[in-house]
Formats: structure tokens, C-alpha cells, sequence
């Protein structure tokens, strides 16, 4: 080409590759915008305050200090010192609410996801009235939790509940009035209703598992010879694995963490046999005044939950592309 | 250059820029002009009012009332809100955290040092304690539960309030008991002869998970015994040999004396036992005077009960019968229209608004001028008044008071519990809770 010809060329070329780099920035930049505002809230509502967490479980942050955080006294890990004293009554408190905490989980997502597994099993095969089992199941998860739990905890009263109604005058199972909401007898509540509240969750989330199977391999099975249970075993069980991985870890985070069903049922003085995690650190941070050591407790729990499901992840293998 | 700006990004523009604007306007929140100086007229300010009546309900009708007496007479408006004692407490310290509060608030006396710890509320000297009449107006058994002895408090007192005996005429008579208890064992041996648990009638009606009821009759019948929660250093007690007794003894109406409902193991809400009693299911009831206002919105009549002294443990020393209750009023150092309130608070403290509210609550008078009114002279409220000027103690004026009432009152709670569902509890369970309750408050007080 002449140079003649370059120069004429040139600015039609210059304008091609101004316009092409102004789409290419519009087109790269807009994502980014359309995201700022979530990331923006994401930092205000969930970072930033957990980094605050953190940063005030190094202070001594009591009533003293509330009105100026800045003033509080750094006393540096005290607070995870007193919380970890197996031995003095505050850590005692903190390990066994841990422990309460582990069983009352373990046996509620069991529970959960036995009955969730049930009712899927039920509603996916083909019958009249499917639809209406479908809808019923759902209904403890649909309502609002404090409207749900403050009806259980009206069920669950001494001398009027529905519960002793119907063990004690009707059915004349139990003589004693038992109490649903003092002693032992507490943590078999809280249970009772955290799995009806959770229950239509993991039903939902393995009937979605379960329509992904395809009709063809239990057809072959059963040509094969195969019963029900074989066909559980073998291939449901196992082909359900991915939305089982998934499930039973969120299960366990949200399980774990409850806090609207103890603090409803039982308000801000449960008794120790439902002394939840969640609940306990509220007690001792807002009713003892004492928000350093609430921290420490909290960020204790944080810890011990990241690695539980970093533990799992790996183990199960959850969400990796090593499944084929 | 030619600058084509698409419309999508000109939507995203806009939509951040309104998003920007969304979170500083509420970031922003509530500047109305400062109330400083001159005139208060046209000012509004906002009151939390505590739960004194039978209801919220009947609380906001006679505050309502009272606030229009207020506004006509300054032109200053008060929105206000009742807040239930269950939440109370935390509402405050929320408050106190945040620094957005009301400008004037209530707060249960025994709270007062714990709060005037926090250092968010203005201080009662000087010019400001001349604006709401000074201190010679109050009554000295009521103004001696504001505060850590010593230092300006920062509440003042507004309604009176001390425990009695309620006791129900019919059934006494009924029974063949003459006079009301005077001694501890005579209260329980009376307690037990009007005990019908078969017709659902028990000798005495009482919150076993009242945190706040648990902590108050810790002390009282500690004090009676002649112990103390803290010792002269300061140092907690709550497991020396008098309190250990004072708690049993509570503790075993609902386990070893069997004269309560075992429900009232759970009652918690202040309503509960105080039902109980004016249906007649109960006997006897220790409650504080405004408890006079729930019964007769229950349907009881005031000639159908009777109050008398609280029973005091046999040969006791120091007959202490209450603690010095009440409520008090503060107002918040960051409040924006302080001689508004400041006036408001003043207005309640008044002879003529004292004389109304305490006799709409069924309280006592905290003010000297109030006292003498015929309003305060039936026999019932006689009895307690006399209470309050002799035999009334105010709960310890420290500052993690609030804390060493959860501890304590979660304590006894946790003991009413165990004695309700086994049967009864050991001195040897009491002590082991009260020992730890006990370890918890000195991790509490240690320093903040």
C-alpha cells in the first residue's frame, strides 16, 4: 500500500478500532456495574460486620464501653482464654452447649433427612392425590418460623397445650402432666419442632434429586430381578449422592445455627438441656452485657464450622468435578 | 469524539446512583433542628414508657391521657411506646450501643447503677436537677435506689413500689385462719392447709421463671436471713449459708411443700400468678403493689383481699420485706430537645400528675408532696407504704446489677425447675447452682 493509501486508510482503520475498544469496554465493564450494588450491600451487611465480630472479640467490650467502642480496653485473646476454660463455669457452659448443640443436630438432620427421603419416595411415584401429599409436606417450611414455633410452644404448655391434651385427657397414655418446656424433656421439643420445620426442606430438595433419575435404569432393574429395597440401595441411594452431599451440609449449617426456634420456645433463659450454641452466645452478650467475650464465643463457632465443611467437602468429594 | 452512550448503561448509571442515595439517606436518619434553648413550644419528643398497667393497652390509655395534659400545657408533643419487661432490658442497652434512643424512658430503679455505668445519660445535678424540682422533692427511701451511693445519678425516681402479701379473705376464713401469716413457717403451714391441687387450688401463687421475681426473693429472703449477696469488699456471695437457705426455702414451695401449681414453674410474664390469684385458684401471692390494678382488671374485688406484711423468716434479725422497688426516669445525654425533656420529666414528677398516675397504676407516690393525698390512704396501700419506709432495702447498687440479676434469677429458676420435674432439690444442689452463678459474676465483675 502507498502511503497515500495508509493515510487514507488510517483514520477509518483509527475509527474500527475506537469503536471496537469503546463496545469492548462497554461490554466488559457492564457486568461489573450491574454487580456493584450487590457487592456494595454484600460488604455492609455481611462483611463488614463480621470483620467488626472479629475486632470485638479482642476488646473488652462490656456495658462500660458500648456507648464508644473505640474507648474499650484490647485484652487481646482473654476473652478466647475464658471461653476455652473447660474448668471455670463460663468455658463448662460454652462446652456444654457445643455438645447439646452436635447431638440435637445430628439427630434432627437424621431424622430430617430420613423422613424427607420417605415422603419423596412416596410422592414421586404415581397415585391419586400425589399432588395434595406434595402441597400438605410443604406447608411447615412455607409458614413464618416465630408464627410456627410460637404455635408449638402454645402446643407444648403444661396445663393447656394441645400435646398433654392429647396424651394426658384423651388417650390416657402419660398420668404425670409432663412438662415440654422445663428439664429433660425440653430438648426432645426444640428437636420435635426444628425437624418439622425442616423436614419439607430436604423432601423438596431429594424430590428434585429423584426426578433426575432416569426411568429407564430401575425398568432394567427391575427386569433384572431386583426388589425395592435392592433398588433403594443400589441405585436410588446412590444416584440421589450429589443432592445428598449438598443437602445434609446445609442442613447442618442451618441446624447448627439455630436460633429463632430456641429463642421463641424458650426465651432468653432456656433451660441447660436445650442450651443451644446460637442462643447461649446471645444470652452472654446481650443479657450478661458482655460482647468481647459473645465475640470470642462466636468467632470459636465460625471456626469450628468452616472446618467441619471444609472436612466434608473434601471427604465427600461435594460439588468437585471428580464425580465423572 | 463521539460518545454513544447506550441506554443500558445509562440505566446502570442511574439505578447506582439511586442505590447511593438510598443507603446515605438512611444513614442520614432523623435530623430535625436541635432543641437548644429558648422556647420548647412545638418540639416533639419520644418516650418508651415501661409496663406498669394490667395491659399495653391500658398502659397506652392512661398515658395518652396524661400526655395531653402535658402537651396543652407546654405545647411540647410526646410520641410514646410501651414496651413489655421482657424486652425492656435490651431495648435500653440497644439503644445505648447505637446512640439513637428516645429523649425520656422508664427503667426498672434496680437497673439504675448498671445503666449509669454506661455514662448515656445525663447526669441529675446542677441546673438540670433544679429544672425537674431538685432533690429535696423526692422521697428519701426512693431517691436512695437511683444510683451508686456516692455519684450524680443519672434517673430519677417516678413510681413507687414495694412487695406484700396478698391473701384471699374467703378461703382464709374458709380454712379457719384468722390472720394472715407473719413468720415463714406459719406462711408455708397456712400455705398448705389452703393446698387443694385435686380442685386445682393451690396455697400460693408465684413466677417460678420470672428472672426478676427469682433475683428479688433471693435478696429480700437473704437479707431476712441475714446474709447478703456481696460482701463488704464487694466480692459475690450468692453461696453463703444464708442465701443457700434463703433460696431453699424458696425454692422448695415448689418442691418439698408442694404449695404451688407446678405450672408456675413456667409462668414468666407478670400476668400469670396474679390470674391465678384473683380466679381464687390460689391462696396467697407475694406481688408488688401495682399488682392492685391487674386483679381488679381480673374481676377481683377490692374487699375480697387483704395485704399484709411479708412473712419474714422466724427470728430473724433484720426484717427486710422488700427491696426498694420502683421506677425510674432518664433522659438520654444524646437527646436533641433536653429541655423539652427535661420539662416532660418534670411533669410527671408533679404533685398532680404523681397523685393520677400512681393512682391509676396502683403505685406509690415517689414525690413528699403526693404522699399525704387521700388517694394513698386505703388500708391496702397504707400497708404498703408502710413497707417501703420501714422494712425495705434497696437491691445492691452495683454496677453489673443488671447482669447479677440474670445470673441469680436464671439460678433459681433453673432450681424451680429441677424441684418441679424430680420432685425436690438438695442443699447441695442449691449451693452447686448458686456457685456457679456465683463464679459467673465475678468473671463479670471483673473490671468490664
Amino acid at each position: 500500500m502507498s502511503v497515500a493509501e495508509k493515510n487514507a486508510v488510517a483514520p477509518a482503520l483509527e475509527g474500527v478500532r475506537r469503536r471496537r475498544s469503546s463496545r469492548w469496554m462497554g461490554r466488559r465493564r457492564l457486568p461489573y456495574l450491574l454487580i456493584l450494588p450487590a457487592v456494595l450491600f454484600e460488604l455492609l451487611i455481611h462483611v463488614i460486620p463480621l470483620l467488626a465480630g472479629i475486632g470485638i472479640s479482642f476488646l473488652g467490650l462490656s456495658q462500660f464501653f458500648i456507648r464508644n467502642w473505640t474507648a474499650a480496653p484490647v485484652v487481646g485473646l482473654d476473652n478466647y482464654k475464658v471461653a476455652l476454660d473447660f474448668g471455670s463455669p463460663i468455658g463448662h457452659g460454652l462446652l456444654h452447649s457445643f455438645a447439646i448443640t452436635a447431638g440435637f443436630t445430628a439427630l434432627v438432620i437424621g431424622v430430617s433427612w430420613a423422613g424427607g427421603l420417605a415422603a419423596a419416595l412416596l410422592v414421586n411415584s404415581e397415585f391419586r392425590g400425589r399432588n395434595w401429599f406434595r402441597t400438605l409436606f410443604l406447608i411447615p417450611y412455607a409458614l413464618p418460623v416465630y408464627v410456627a414455633v410460637i404455635a408449638w410452644s402454645f402446643m407444648f404448655d403444661r396445663d393447656n397445650g394441645a400435646i398433654n391434651r392429647l396424651l394426658v385427657d384423651d388417650l390416657h397414655v402419660v398420668s404425670h402432666r409432663p412438662f415440654w418446656l422445663l428439664g429433660t424433656n425440653a430438648f426432645w421439643s426444640i428437636v420435635m419442632t426444628t425437624v418439622w420445620r425442616l423436614w419439607p426442606f430436604a423432601f423438596l430438595m431429594t424430590l428434585a434429586g429423584l426426578q433426575n433419575i432416569p426411568k429407564e435404569v430401575y425398568e432394567a432393574a427391575d427386569l433384572d430381578g431386583a426388589g425395592r429395597m435392592r433398588q433403594l440401595r443400589y441405585i436410588t441411594l446412590p444416584m440421589l449422592a450429589p443432592v445428598t452431599g449438598v443437602l445434609i451440609i446445609v442442613m447442618f449449617l442451618w441446624t447448627f445455627n439455630e436460633f429463632n426456634t430456641p429463642y421463641v420456645l424458650f426465651g432468653k433463659a432456656p433451660p441447660s438441656s436445650a442450651d443451644l450454641l446460637s442462643l447461649h452466645i446471645y444470652v452472654n452478650s446481650f443479657i450478661d452485657l458482655n460482647f468481647g467475650l459473645g465475640s470470642a464465643m462466636s468467632v470459636l463457632l465460625l471456626i469450628f464450622l468452616m472446618l467441619s465443611t471444609l472436612i466434608y467437602l473434601r471427604v465427600f468429594k461435594v460439588g468437585g468435578g471428580s464425580r465423572a | 469524539m463521539r460518545v454513544r452512550v447506550s441506554r443500558a448503561r445509562a440505566f446502570v448509571w442511574a439505578a447506582l446512583l439511586a442505590a447511593v442515595l438510598a443507603v446515605v439517606a438512611a444513614c442520614g436518619g432523623g435530623g430535625d433542628s436541635g432543641g437548644g434553648g429558648g422556647s420548647i413550644r412545638g418540639q416533639t419528643i419520644t418516650y418508651w414508657a415501661s409496663n406498669q398497667g394490667a395491659s399495653i393497652q391500658q398502659d397506652n390509655e392512661i398515658l395518652r391521657k396524661a400526655i395531653a395534659r402535658f402537651t396543652k400545657q407546654t405545647g411540647v408533643k410526646v410520641n410514646f411506646k410501651v414496651i413489655p419487661w421482657s424486652d425492656l432490658f435490651t431495648n435500653i442497652t440497644t439503644a445505648v450501643t447505637s446512640g439513637k434512643g428516645p429523649d425520656v424512658l422508664n427503667i426498672g430503679n434496680t437497673w439504675s447503677a448498671t445503666l449509669q455505668s454506661t455514662g448515656a445519660f445525663e447526669p441529675f445535678e446542677g441546673s438540670t436537677l433544679n429544672a425537674v424540682g431538685g432533690k429535696s422533692k423526692f422521697l428519701s427511701s426512693s431517691w436512695s435506689a437511683s444510683g451508686k451511693p456516692g455519684q450524680t445519678p443519672t434517673s430519677i425516681p417516678l413510681y413507687g413500689l414495694s412487695y406484700g402479701l396478698f391473701y384471699n379473705k374467703q378461703l382464709f376464713q374458709q380454712a379457719g385462719i384468722s390472720s394472715p401469716p407473719k413468720t415463714w413457717s406459719e406462711f408455708v403451714a397456712d400455705a398448705k392447709k389452703l393446698n387443694n391441687p385435686s380442685k386445682g387450688q393451690y396455697g400460693v401463687a408465684l413466677e417460678g421463671a420470672s428472672i426478676t421475681e427469682n433475683a428479688h426473693w433471693a435478696f429480700i429472703l437473704g437479707r431476712q436471713n441475714g446474709g447478703d449477696l456481696f460482701d463488704k469488699s464487694g466480692k459475690p456471695t450468692f453461696d453463703s449459708p444464708p442465701i443457700v437457705k434463703a433460696v431453699k426455702d424458696y425454692v422448695d414451695l415448689w418442691g418439698t411443700d408442694k404449695v404451688v401449681n407446678p405450672s408456675s414453674a413456667q409462668w414468666s410474664d407478670g400476668t400469670q400468678a396474679l390470674a391465678s390469684f384473683a380466679k381464687g385458684k390460689a391462696a396467697m401471692t407475694m406481688w408488688q403493689n401495682n399488682a392492685e390494678n391487674n386483679l381488679r382488671t381480673n374481676g377481683m374485688k377490692r374487699s375480697e383481699y387483704g395485704v399484709a406484711d411479708v412473712p419474714v423468716v422466724d427470728g430473724s434479725n433484720t426484717p427486710i420485706m422488700t427491696h426498694v422497688a420502683g421506677i425510674n426516669i432518664s433522659i438520654f445525654k444524646n437527646s436533641e430537645h433536653k429541655n423539652a425533656a427535661l420539662a416532660f420529666v418534670k411533669f410527671l414528677t408533679s404533685q398532680g400528675e404523681q397523685v393520677k398516675l400512681n393512682e391509676e397504676y396502683g403505685s406509690l407516690p415517689v414525690v413528699k408532696s403526693a404522699q399525704q393525698d387521700p388517694a394513698f390512704k386505703t388500708p391496702t396501700l397504707k400497708t404498703f407504704n408502710q413497707i417501703l419506709a420501714k422494712h425495705a432495702q434497696p437491691m445492691p447498687l452495683i454496677d453489673q446489677e443488671g447482669q447479677m440479676e440474670t445470673f441469680i434469677g436464671d439460678a433459681v429458676k433453673q432450681l424451680i425447675a429441677k424441684a418441679t420435674t424430680r420432685g425436690s432439690v438438695s442443699e447441695a444442689d442449691v449451693k452447686a447452682q448458686l456457685s456457679e452463678a456465683n463464679q459467673k459474676m465475678q468473671a463479670a465483675g471483673g473490671g468490664g
